[in-house]
C-alpha cells in the first residue's frame, strides 16, 4: 500500500519553502485580504447563533461516537447505498481508488468528466492519474478552475485561488479560455467562467464529485457548495461517480442538521450555502441513471489507531482555521507543500503519510490555539500537533542541534549551581549581538531562531542572584 | 482488488478495540442541548424570511391564496417573461392566464437551457437561513428544472415556513426525501479577491412568492 497526499511526498520542508513565499508581497496580501474577509463575516453570523457551543459539542459527540463504530457506520451505508441502486467499491490507497474511477470511466467509453469541487481527489492526485489514462477532467469549482487552468496547486481547503487576484485571474482566462477580450470586474471573470463551462455541463456523460457527509441511516450522500457547478454535476450526466474518506460517514440524517449549520458560518462567514444537494442511489426519471462510490481509507485507518490523534478524522473541511491561524496568514497555503494546509494539514498530512513526509509540518505553528477556538467540530489541533512533535523526537526527527540544545537545557535546570554558571558564560557571549536588550543574527544553530525574530538579552542580574543579594545568601 | 473491504473494516476494528459494546446507548449520549425548534410567530417567521431572501439578492413577493395567479404575473412581468417551464404537478388553479405556462417533464436539457425560466412550488422554506427547501415532488420538478433555467420563480405558503434548520431537516426525513436540495438566493461565488458575485451556473435570478 502507498499512501500518498497530493505531492507532499516530494515537498521542501516548510521553513524553506514559508522563507520564499514570505518574499512574495503579492501572495502575502491576497491570503490577508482573503482571510480577513471570511473572518470577519465568520465571526459576525457565529455571534448571532446562541447555540454555537452547544452545536460545536454535539458536532464533536457524533464525529467521536461515529469513529468508534465506523466499520458498522460504513456497512450500514453500503447496505443502503445498494438498496436505492448505487454501487459502493473500497479502496485501500489512492492509486486503488484512481484505478476504480478510471475502470469505470473508460468501461463506459467516456473520455472526459466534470468535476465538482473534492480535497479528497486532490489528495490521490486523480486529475494526474485521468490524464495519464486519456481522460480529460474539467473542474467546475470557479477556484479549482482557476488553479487548474494557472497549472498551480490549491493554498486554501475552501478557496483554493485566494492566493490570486483579479488581474492574474484574467490573465489565465483569456490565455486558457482562447478570449479575445475579457474585462477584470469579478463579474466579468464568473461570466466567463458560465459560459465556458455550460457547454460541458450539457453535454458531457460522466461527473465526478467528493461528497461532505454520507449517512449511513438512508444510503444518502450530502454535497454543500454555492455556484451551482456542484447541482449541475450530480444532475446532469449519466454516469456519476462520487469519491469521500471513510470518515465523511455520519449515523443518522438527523445529524445533519448539526453540521448543515456548523459548515457554511464557519466555511464562509453565510447562514447558509446557496446549495446543498441530498440524493439516495439513482432516482427514477431525475438524474445519473448510474452512480458509484468509492470509499478511501489512505491511511484514514492509521490514523484511527492512535487515540491521542483521532479527532483529527473530525474535519468537515471547513478551513476556519486556517483563516484564523497566524502562520498561514502570514505564509499562504503553498508553504504547507500539501493540499492540507493550514493548522488541519499540519496535523492530517503528516499522518496519513505514516509520519514518514511532511514531518516539518508539526513545528509549522506558534500552539497559540486559534485554531482550536474556531474549530467547529472542536478538534484540539494545539494538542495533536505536540503529540506529533513528541512521536517525531521519538522518531529522531528535529534536527541534531535542537535535540542537542535541548537536552543541554535539561542538564543547566536541572541544577542551581550549573545554571548559574551557564548564565555568566551567556552573559558574557551575548554582548556582541545584543541591541537594545534585543539579540540580533545570532550565530550556528542559533541563528533559525533569530532569523525571523529577536530575542530578549540576558539581564545583567538574574533573578537567582537578585534573590540572593536580597535574602544575604539564604534560601527562604 | 476484491479484498480491500474486509482489510479496511479489520483495521477500523483493531483500531477502536474496547469500544462500549452497546452502540445504541452510545448514540444516544450525543448531548443535543442545541436549537431544535424556534419561537417566532407567523408573521414573524414570514418577515424574517423576507429579510434573509433579500439579502441574498433575491425578489420577494407578498399575496394571498386567492391573489396568487395575479401575483405569479406581476413577478414574471417585472422581470419580462412570458413563457414559463412548470413541472406536471403544478396545480391549475396557481397559473395567471397572461403567461404561457409549458409542462417541463419531457424537455431535454437544451429545451431547459434556452427556457426563460420555471415556476415551482416548494416543500419548506426555513427563516433563520433564508433556505428554500425542494424536495422533488410534483409541484417542485425534477431536479434539472429548477437548476438550468436562468430564472426560478418559487412559492411559498406560510404554512411551509419553519425558523430553524433542525425543524425544516426533520420534516423532510419523516417525508422520506430521498432527494433534496436546499437553495439560499441565486447562485453565487465569492472565489474572486471575496466579492460576493451573485449568479453563475445555477440560475441567476431568483424570485419567491410567499403566500398566506
Amino acid at each position: 500500500m502507498s499512501v500518498r497526499v497530493g505531492k507532499a511526498d516530494h515537498a521542501p520542508a516548510f521553513p524553506g519553502a514559508a522563507k520564499r513565499l514570505m518574499g512574495n508581497t503579492q501572495i502575502r496580501q491576497n491570503v490577508r485580504r482573503a482571510t480577513d474577509t471570511i473572518r470577519g463575516k465568520r465571526a459576525k453570523v457565529v455571534a448571532e447563533m446562541a447555540d454555537w457551543e452547544e452545536l460545536r459539542e454535539a458536532a464533536h459527540a457524533i464525529k467521536e461516537h461515529t469513529l468508534r463504530y465506523l466499520d458498522f457506520y460504513l456497512e450500514q451505508f453500503e447496505s443502503n447505498c445498494t438498496r436505492a441502486g448505487g454501487q459502493v467499491h473500497w479502496a485501500r490507497d489512492a492509486d486503488e481508488a484512481n484505478r476504480t474511477v478510471i475502470g469505470l470511466l473508460r468501461g463506459r467509453g467516456q473520455n472526459e468528466v466534470i468535476k465538482v469541487k473534492t480535497m479528497t481527489s486532490d489528495e490521490t492526485q486523480l486529475n494526474v492519474a485521468l490524464q495519464e489514462a486519456g481522460i480529460t477532467a474539467h473542474e467546475t469549482d470557479l477556484a479549482d478552475m482557476i488553479v487548474q487552468l494557472g497549472e498551480d496547486e490549491p493554498s486554501h481547503i475552501v478557496v483554493p485561488a485566494l492566493h490570486r487576484n483579479r488581474a492574474e485571474i484574467r490573465q489565465i482566462f483569456l490565455k486558457k479560455m482562447k478570449l479575445k477580450e475579457l474585462g477584470d470586474r469579478p463579474e466579468d471573470l464568473a461570466a466567463a467562467a458560465r459560459a465556458y463551462l455550460r457547454e460541458k455541463f450539457l453535454r458531457i456523460k460522466a461527473g465526478f464529485s467528493g461528497a461532505n457527509f454520507a449517512i449511513a441511516e438512508t444510503g444518502s450522500i450530502c454535497v454543500v457548495e454555492s455556484e451551482g457547478n456542484g447541482r449541475m454535476c450530480l444532475t446532469l450526466p449519466e454516469i456519476l461517480i462520487t469519491m469521500l474518506g471513510v470518515e465523511k460517514v455520519i449515523p443518522s440524517f438527523n445529524d445533519l442538521e448539526v453540521f448543515l449549520q456548523l459548515l457554511p458560518r464557519s466555511a464562509t462567514g453565510e447562514r447558509m450555502n446557496p446549495y446543498n444537494s441530498i440524493w439516495t442511489g439513482v432516482a427514477p426519471g431525475d438524474g445519473p441513471r448510474e452512480f458509484h462510490v468509492v470509499l478511501l481509507d489512505n491511511n484514514r485507518t492509521g490514523v484511527l489507531a492512535d487515540p491521542e490523534a483521532r479527532e483529527t478524522l473530525d474535519c468537515i473541511r471547513c478551513g476556519a482555521c486556517l483563516n484564523a491561524c497566524p502562520v498561514y496568514r502570514q505564509t499562504g497555503g503553498h508553504a504547507y507543500g500539501s493540499i492540507y494546509s493550514g493548522p488541519i494539514g499540519a496535523i492530517l498530512s503528516p499522518q496519513l503519510q505514516s509520519m514518514e513526509h511532511s514531518k516539518s509540518l508539526p513545528y509549522a505553528s506558534s500552539l497559540c490555539g486559534a485554531c482550536y477556538e474556531v474549530c467547529p467540530v472542536k478538534i484540539d489541533i494545539p494538542e495533536i500537533l505536540i503529540h506529533l512533535r513528541g512521536k517525531l523526537v521519538e522518531s529522531g526527527y528535529p534536527p541534531l542541534a535542537e535535540r542537542l540544545a535541548m537536552k543541554a537545557a535539561a542538564v543547566a535546570l536541572a541544577d542551581g549551581d550549573r545554571l548559574s554558571a551557564a548564565q555568566k558564560l551567556a552573559r558574557l557571549c551575548q554582548w556582541p549581538f545584543e541591541h537594545e536588550g534585543q539579540l540580533r543574527n545570532l550565530p550556528g544553530m542559533l541563528g533559525g531562531w533569530t532569523a525571523f525574530r529577536d530575542l530578549a538579552a540576558i539581564p545583567k542580574e538574574s533573578f537567582r542572584d537578585w534573590w540572593s543579594a536580597r535574602t544575604g545568601g539564604k534560601d527562604a | 482488488m476484491s479484498d480491500a473491504k474486509p482489510e479496511i473494516l479489520e483495521k477500523i476494528r483493531r483500531a477502536v478495540d474496547g469500544r462500549p459494546a452497546d452502540r445504541g446507548a452510545d448514540y444516544a449520549a450525543i448531548p443535543r442541548s442545541y436549537r431544535q425548534s424556534g419561537d417566532l410567530d407567523r408573521a414573524a417567521l414570514l418577515d424574517l424570511l423576507e429579510e434573509r431572501l433579500h439579502g441574498y439578492g433575491a425578489g420577494v413577493y407578498r399575496t394571498n391564496r386567492a391573489d396568487l395567479p395575479a401575483a405569479i404575473a406581476r413577478a414574471a412581468a417585472a422581470r419580462g417573461k412570458s413563457r414559463l417551464l412548470i413541472p406536471d404537478g403544478a396545480p391549475r388553479e396557481w397559473l395567471p392566464e397572461s403567461i404561457e405556462f409549458v409542462g417541463a417533464e419531457s424537455a431535454g436539457v437544451d429545451a431547459l437551457d434556452q427556457a426563460e425560466g420555471a415556476l415551482t412550488g416548494c416543500a419548506a422554506a426555513i427563516a433563520a437561513t433564508g433556505s428554500i427547501v425542494l424536495r422533488h415532488s410534483a409541484a417542485e420538478g425534477r431536479r434539472a428544472l429548477t437548476l438550468v433555467p436562468d430564472y426560478h420563480l418559487c412559492i411559498v405558503f406560510a404554512e411551509q415556513v419553519v425558523e430553524t434548520v433542525p425543524e425544516a431537516l426533520r420534516l423532510m426525513h419523516e417525508a422520506g426525501a430521498g432527494l433534496l436540495t436546499t437553495i439560499a438566493g441565486p447562485s453565487a461565488t465569492a472565489d474572486i479577491e471575496m466579492t460576493r458575485i451573485q449568479g453563475v451556473h445555477g440560475p441567476r435570478t431568483l424570485d419567491a412568492i410567499l403566500a398566506e
